[in-house]
């Protein structure tokens, strides 16, 4: 494998090599290498699976439909925060459809986009394992619970100052 | 045989199969998609479900799926019970939920299994009002059109293309009404098998760009039983056709050949037929090299006249038919007949006719391939050669996965679980080659060697199985070959390949050697050797290596012994160097030519006759494993073309060539050439007669729905022509006759009720083998028919020595076929013409891609473009055959190569034109 045409930086293969040492083929670790580029750039282009599939030594097509079918390996660029609103059963019990609502008419975005001022990304997922405080969501890493429009717009404005959380 | 009982009814049904096929096969209609008769099951589509009762007293029964059910005796199912009929009428009801209501402007209506099966499965009306999913469509290259809306998530496409034909270029991607089938990015489909997406796919995502950029639907395309003319594997082909003009290439099931399959220069490769560069008429070259249009009967008189009186050679084809230049050797006489191969391929031929006779292997068909369960390839590069059998090795390495699924009883059908169960276990495939392979992510073993050393590594391979040690090898070698040696006699039917490709006839002899040492243990052993061409095999046969060689003809014209020259469908420009082609053709008082396009020998020629292509002539080809078979005219041509046969007969005729008098049709060609010597004693039978009838009635080329008879020619003339009787074949151009059962060489495209697209096939098949019902013929040529030429032929001089590198044949899919190479689509896609240089090569020349080289041979110098390919070894370099300057370089010949000053790079010649038209 010729390492010269591969731009990937050297944080991000010294990362991905950690995962070969355990892994019994090179593909095995497409979705931790998918997860680490993506921790270092905010999302994976088009580009980068080129090249992460070269440096695996699969096709870009079979990394990319792996890639496509995680919703949360980012395959277009993503705001600062991602809000990852969970709208599965409990949730939707519990009242969640209307703050969603909520949440576009805020920010003015619906499902998958991003903000004008690059701050904030929506992205639906069924579930974030804490039924019993629906409705929740994600923003950035941290869980917001027994989430109402008050405390929503409390945890966006929040974010929107704080910036990217890491 | 176990039996079932359906709804009430018993039935024996071939063991092992499942429920889904055994239906098929009794014929019962049962929809389904994800399921194909090659492909096997992976229940996903939910299509085909059936009631399973447990035993006589249960009514109500269990839904299952038909094609992961397994047959048992006693078993007892339901088709026909309301439960399954509504569950898959709902299945369908749900697959069309994202799909469009358009079928009037679908590529694929017409001839889509899902209108099929939407109607076997009565749904009717559409309850979902909401929106539909859309997908942007990809440019996938200028071969196949995208059109993703119409899928329906049956996952055929990339179980074709992936698990089945090898290629990674093509996958799933995303999730839930996401899915999409597509590449990365835009571009072309990179597998050879590309085209078979079309057929694969059971809606109108994966459709021929050709056919639908000048679009006919399946009821109004006129269609023949073909062959392919590509290359020397005579896969069985449908090409369709209207308004004059060869509209596609559908595949036309041959279990033995290639099944289901065909590749991309099959299915693609044969538009040229509408080609401009077809010869409009029979015409004379003026001294300005224009063409002037001449009387035909003139013209064959003047020619008859000349045959008398003068000395007269004929050049014949490996890729004209059998009768062709059987008509051409009679017209000429044996002794004046020349094959019209080059020397080393003709020597190749001979010898691998020789391992056939020698070795007392068989040579399998590309179905006995895939039952093959050890393979060794010297030297031939599969893929490019030979393509269908490339796909036909895929699946003789999975012998290992299936014995493994036969270890933990799993049938061959169950593909998701047999391919989870051997990820990567192979059956051991070893080749050796002097570069790179398109199959080398299956095989086990990879050799990179000159052709000599392939040679020699086949023998130590043979003296390994005899037993016997080769102290010459090396201690590594020594346990590679021993690898070879012990898979090959483990594998219950190991087979070799080899070929005229790699222009080295001691491959073919060590190939030949490691066979006989098999069959000598006891082994079943397969041989297969491949030819360049469709009817290479053939034409050799034909001529027995009695007539003149290509080289004793340029003797012949140097010493100015020959007046008149007929060349048959052959590019001479092609087969040798052009200075010598140059001087024959200035020899030669007068030069005729029958060609089906123009090329450089037309262009040097007297007298030019246009001859029809395959699509619109009756022949015969023997293919690589001797088998015969016969393609029949499709369509009239709108050209003054004829078939060269009937050309060059009445030819023999006006000069009263005893021979020739009696023969009034194909039939009786055909029949004289199969009394003319036991070796081709047989090929009158690889089809019936022009007189053959079913109750008095013969088989339509058209489908009975064919319309717009009068409306085709309303410009002309709103009276509807009688149709042209058709008095050489037993088919009619024409949509009344008989299209029941018929003998399998007499199909001219599928169709059953109810069934319009290709999938009808199953129609027309019976028993466990799905061989035709209506019968078929096979007619091969018996190895002990064989006869050996006995043609001497000197081996090209080597220099071996450290200044020159050794020219290897290289063969590209696209760009290699003379005539394949100039369809639209293809053209595009063909390789410009190079040399590939080892870097190791170019660092010493100084050179890098896009530079130049000057190769000097014993042809003289040849200026080629750099093409630097890291996988060849560095002593040797390539030279792609089939294009024009190849000719001049011949395979294993030694290359003294210098860096050429003055070559101008591609890149600079197109920014330089740019300039020039900015100034303007
Ligand atoms: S593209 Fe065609 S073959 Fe592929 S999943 Fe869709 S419908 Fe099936
Ligand atoms: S493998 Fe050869 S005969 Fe078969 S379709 Fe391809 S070119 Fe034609
Ligand atoms: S054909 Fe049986 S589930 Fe698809």
């Amino acid at each position: 494998m010729n390492n010269s045409v591969n731009s990937l930086s050297t944080e991000e293969l010294s990362a991905i090599d950690e995962e070969l040492e355990h892994a019994p083929y090179r593909s095995a670790v497409a979705i931790d290498a998918l997860k680490i580029v993506q921790s270092h750039r905010g999302w994976v282009s088009d580009s980068s699976i080129k090249e992460i599939a070269n440096y695996l030594e699969m096709s870009s097509e079979e990394l990319d439909s792996i890639a496509t079918f995680y919703n949360l390996i980012f395959r277009r660029p993503v705001g600062e925060n991602v809000i990852l609103f969970c709208d599965s059963v409990s949730c939707w019990i519990r009242g969640c459809a209307k703050l969603e609502k909520h949440i576009n008419k805020t920010l003015g975005i619906t499902r998958g986009q991003t903000t004008e001022d690059d701050k904030f990304t929506l992205v639906p997922v069924p579930c974030l394992g804490a039924c019993d405080k629906a409705p929740v969501m994600m923003v950035g890493d941290s869980l917001h619970e027994n989430l109402t429009e008050e405390s929503i717009n409390r945890i966006l404005e929040d974010a929107a100052v704080k910036g990217k959380e890491r | 045989m176990p039996t079932i009982v359906i709804d009430g009814k018993e039935y024996e049904v071939p063991q092992g199969e499942n429920i889904l096929e055994a239906c098929l096969g009794l014929g019962l209609d049962l929809p389904y998609f994800c399921w194909h008769p090659a492909m096997g099951s992976i229940g996903s589509c939910r299509q085909c479900a059936i009631i399973q009762y447990q035993n006589p007293e249960d009514e109500r029964g269990k839904l299952v799926m038909g094609c992961m059910t397994p047959v048992q005796d006693g078993a007892r199912f339901s088709i026909t019970n309301e439960a399954a009929s509504s569950f898959r009428e709902f299945i369908i009801e749900s697959l069309m939920v994202n799909h469009p209501h358009d079928c009037p402007v679908c590529a694929e209506g017409g001839e889509c299994h899902l209108q099929d099966m939407t109607v076997m499965a009565g749904h009717r009306d559409r309850r979902y009002r909401g929106l539909k999913k859309t997908h942007r469509n990809q440019y996938l290259g200028p071969l196949i059109h995208h059109e993703m809306n119409r899928c329906i998530t049956c996952y055929r496409c990339v179980r074709f293309y992936k698990d089945y034909a090898g290629g990674s270029d093509l996958s799933a991607m995303a999730s839930h009404d996401h899915v999409y089938f597509g590449r990365h990015e835009d571009g072309k489909l990179e597998s050879p098998f590309s085209g078979n997406l079309v057929e694969v796919c059971p809606t109108g995502v994966f459709t021929d760009k050709h056919l639908v950029n000048d679009y006919t639907r399946k009821w109004d395309l006129q269609s023949a039983p073909s062959i392919c003319p590509g290359c020397s594997v005579g896969c069985n082909t449908s090409p369709g056709e209207r308004y004059g003009k060869l509209k596609r290439v559908h595949n036309r099931y041959n279990p033995d050949i290639n099944g289901y399959f065909l590749c991309d220069k099959g299915r693609f490769g044969a538009t040229y037929v509408n080609s401009e560069k077809r010869i409009p008429a029979v015409g004379r070259r003026s001294k300005d090299g224009l063409f002037d249009a001449i009387d035909s009967s003139q013209a064959l008189t003047a020619i008859a006249k000349g045959l008398s009186t003068s000395k007269v050679i004929g050049i014949g084809s490996p890729r004209a038919s059998i009768e062709t230049n059987f008509a051409l050797q009679n017209l000429v006489g044996q002794q004046n007949f020349c094959t019209g191969i080059s020397e080393t391929e003709t020597a190749l031929v001979s010898a691998c006719i020789e391992a056939i006779k020698e070795s007392g292997a068989k040579i399998p068909s590309p179905r006995e391939i895939e039952r093959c369960d050890a393979i060794l390839i010297l030297g031939e590069d599969v893929t490019n050669t030979a393509t269908r059998i490339a796909l036909s090795l895929r699946q003789a390495v999975r012998n290992e996965a299936y014995n493994m699924a036969e270890g933990l009883q799993l049938q061959s059908w169950q593909d998701a679980a047999t391919r989870n169960l051997a990820q990567d276990e192979r059956s051991p495939l070893f080749l050796a080659s002097p570069h790179a392979t398109q199959l080398d992510d299956i095989a086990e073993g990879i050799f990179n060697l000159s052709p000599s050393n392939i040679a020699h590594l086949g023998y130590s391979v043979a003296s390994l199985i005899e037993g016997k040690r080769d102290d010459a090898v090396t201690k590594t070698d020594a346990n590679d070959y021993g690898n070879i040696a012990e898979a090959l006699l483990k594998a219950e039917r190991p087979l070799i390949i080899s070929g005229t490709g790699v222009t080295d006839t001691s491959v073919v002899k060590a190939a030949s050697s490691i066979a006989s040492a098999l069959v000598a243990k006891g082994k079943e052993t397969y041989l297969s050797l491949i030819y360049q061409e469709a009817n290479t095999l053939g034409i050799t046969l034909l001529d027995q290596g009695q007539g003149p060689s290509l080289s004793n003809i340029f003797e012949q014209g140097e010493n100015n012994n020959i007046q008149t020259l007929i060349i048959v469908e052959n590019d001479l420009y092609r087969r040798a160097a052009k200075h010598k082609v140059d001087k024959l053709l200035q020899a030669a008082d007068q030069v005729i030519v029958l060609d089906i396009m123009d090329n450089e020998t037309c262009t040097q020629a007297d007298i030019v006759i246009p001859a029809s292509s395959f699509a619109e002539c009756e022949g015969t080809l023997i293919n690589f494993e001797g088998r015969a078979q016969r393609h029949f005219p499709v369509f009239e041509s709108k050209h003054p073309c004829r078939p060269s046969w009937e050309w060059i007969t009445e030819i023999g005729k006006i000069s009263s060539n005893k021979n020739m008098l009696e023969w009034q049709c194909f039939d009786d060609i055909n029949k004289a050439c199969s009394e003319s010597s036991s070796t081709l004693t047989g090929i009158n039978e690889v089809a019936p007669d022009r007189k053959y009838r079913v109750g008095g009635r013969k088989i339509p080329r058209q489908p009975h729905r064919y319309s717009g008879r009068t409306a085709m020619i309303a410009n002309l003339s709103v009276h509807e022509p009688k149709q042209t009787d058709d008095t050489e074949t037993p088919l009619g151009f024409t949509m009344e006759g008989h299209s029941g059962d018929r003998p399998g060489e007499l199909i001219p495209f599928v169709w059953a009720p109810g069934w319009n697209s290709n999938h009808s096939v199953h129609k027309l098949q019976t028993g466990s083998e799905r061989e035709l019902k209506g019968g078929r013929s096979v007619v091969k040529i018996e190895s002990k028919n064989l006869i050996q030429s006995k043609q001497q032929v000197k081996s090209v001089s080597q220099n071996n020595d450290q200044d020159h590198f050794i020219a290897v044949a290289m063969y590209k899919f696209f760009g290699t076929g003379e005539l394949s190479s100039q369809s639209p689509g293809i053209i595009e896609l063909c390789e410009s013409e190079s040399i590939e240089l080892a870097i190791e090569a170019a660092d010493k020349l100084g050179v890098s891609n896009g530079d130049g080289v000057t190769a000097h041979g014993v042809n003289g110098t040849v200026e080629l473009e750099v093409k630097i390919n890291d996988s060849l070894i560095s002593n040797c370099v390539g030279i792609i055959q089939g294009m024009p300057g190849a000719a001049n370089i011949n395979p294993g010949e030694g290359l003294s190569l210098t860096r050429s000053e003055n070559w101008v790079r591609r890149s600079e010649i197109i920014s330089s034109d740019q300039l020039g038209s900015k100034n303007v």
